[in-house]
């Protein structure tokens, strides 16, 4: 009994696995299949931007626009409202890293779809975005607080109080990355037990149900979620003035 | 029946594991709350639906931080093995 489930779990096949090694400086760094994903998604950003701009430039005022000039413009009506209705007027600043973070997130999460391993169940995907986040909210903090008013954020009940707004600030990287990870990586995680677990019957047909919500669904609302955090964070930093 | 030690740590990183899963109850209720609340608002003013469903969507993935938290712990107990190490 205990030997047939460790033969299953061998099965079980959801982590990342080293494709080749090389020498950087004496230690051995590997490529894995994170980073082949990631170069994927890339080269389809890449292809869409490009098909993108040309039917941009082709685009003519007198004609209907074509099926896929259409859904570019309700993808950038889309991401404008969104960033508008957050923002207000600091928009315009931040709608291309905002535009940018939201495609390279919502297709990695869903390129599940895809046969791919999402990137973003690779923690060391999430975490840079989410230090790249800190690096904008402490930019911001102090292009528009100043010093003085970073200082006074940081004491805000009283001057004891220091350790624990420090913590709070250093946490929001660590959270926004960690939800990511752990969404998509429950999802993949979901996918890959029941691909390697359930005899082959129920694999037929039922499993599109499961990448709609675990694939389409979960990765969708946790872009969602972290370009929303992003935006609610930064804006905080900058003050209403 | 014989146990090794390295087995007895797997079995209990298994327990372990089932054990972190519990963090689940809060984040399900927390987003039950805000799910039923969310319903109470649109039907009061039907016309913030999509308004009530954003904020709904956001408020409830914040929530469900937590409930990650259990089954990252679960997963790095099962997957990972620290304690074997």
């Amino acid at each position: 009994m205990g030997n047939t489930a460790l033969l299953l779990s061998g099965d079980v096949d959801f982590m990342i696995k080293g494709l080749f090694s090389y020498n950087f400086f004496g230690n051995e760094v590997w490529i894995t299949t994170t980073h082949v994903c990631t170069l994927i998604v890339m080269l389809i950003l890449i292809g869409f931007a490009v098909c993108a701009n040309r039917a941009i430039k082709k685009a003519n005022v007198d004609e209907a626009p074509s099926p896929f000039l259409n859904i570019v413009e309700l993808l950038v009506d889309f991401l404008d409202g969104v960033i508008n209705s957050t923002m207000g007027k600091n928009a315009s600043k931040f709608v291309n890293y905002i535009c940018t973070l939201f495609l390279f997130i919502f297709l990695s999460n869903i390129s599940g779809i895809l046969g791919l391993r999402p990137p973003t169940a690779d923690y060391g995907v999430t975490f840079p975005l989410g230090v790249i986040t800190f690096c904008l909210i402490t930019y911001n903090k102090f292009k528009y607080q100043k010093v003085s008013g970073v200082i006074k954020g940081l004491c805000d009940p009283w001057v004891f109080w220091i350790p624990i707004n420090l913590i709070g600030d250093f946490a929001v990287p660590i959270s926004l990355s960690l939800r990511l990870y752990a969404n998509v990586l429950s999802g993949t995680v979901m996918m890959a037990l029941y691909y390697g677990l359930l005899p082959i019957f129920v694999k037929i047909g039922i499993p599109a149900f499961l990448h709609i919500y675990f694939d389409l669904f979960s990765g969708a609302i946790q872009t969602y979620v972290f370009c929303m955090l992003t935006m609610t964070y930064v804006s905080d930093a900058i003050g209403s003035e | 029946m014989n146990i090794s030690g390295e087995d007895f740590i797997r079995g209990c990183s298994a327990i372990g594991a089932g054990l972190a899963l519990i963090a689940g109850i809060g984040p399900g209720v927390g987003q039950g709350i805000a799910a039923g609340h969310a319903a109470a608002a649109v039907g009061r003013n039907p016309g913030a639906k999509s308004d009530v469903t954003s904020t709904m969507l956001l408020g409830q993935a914040v929530a469900e931080t937590t409930g990650l938290y259990g089954l990252l712990v679960a997963m790095l107990l099962m997957f990972v093995k620290p304690l074997l190490k």
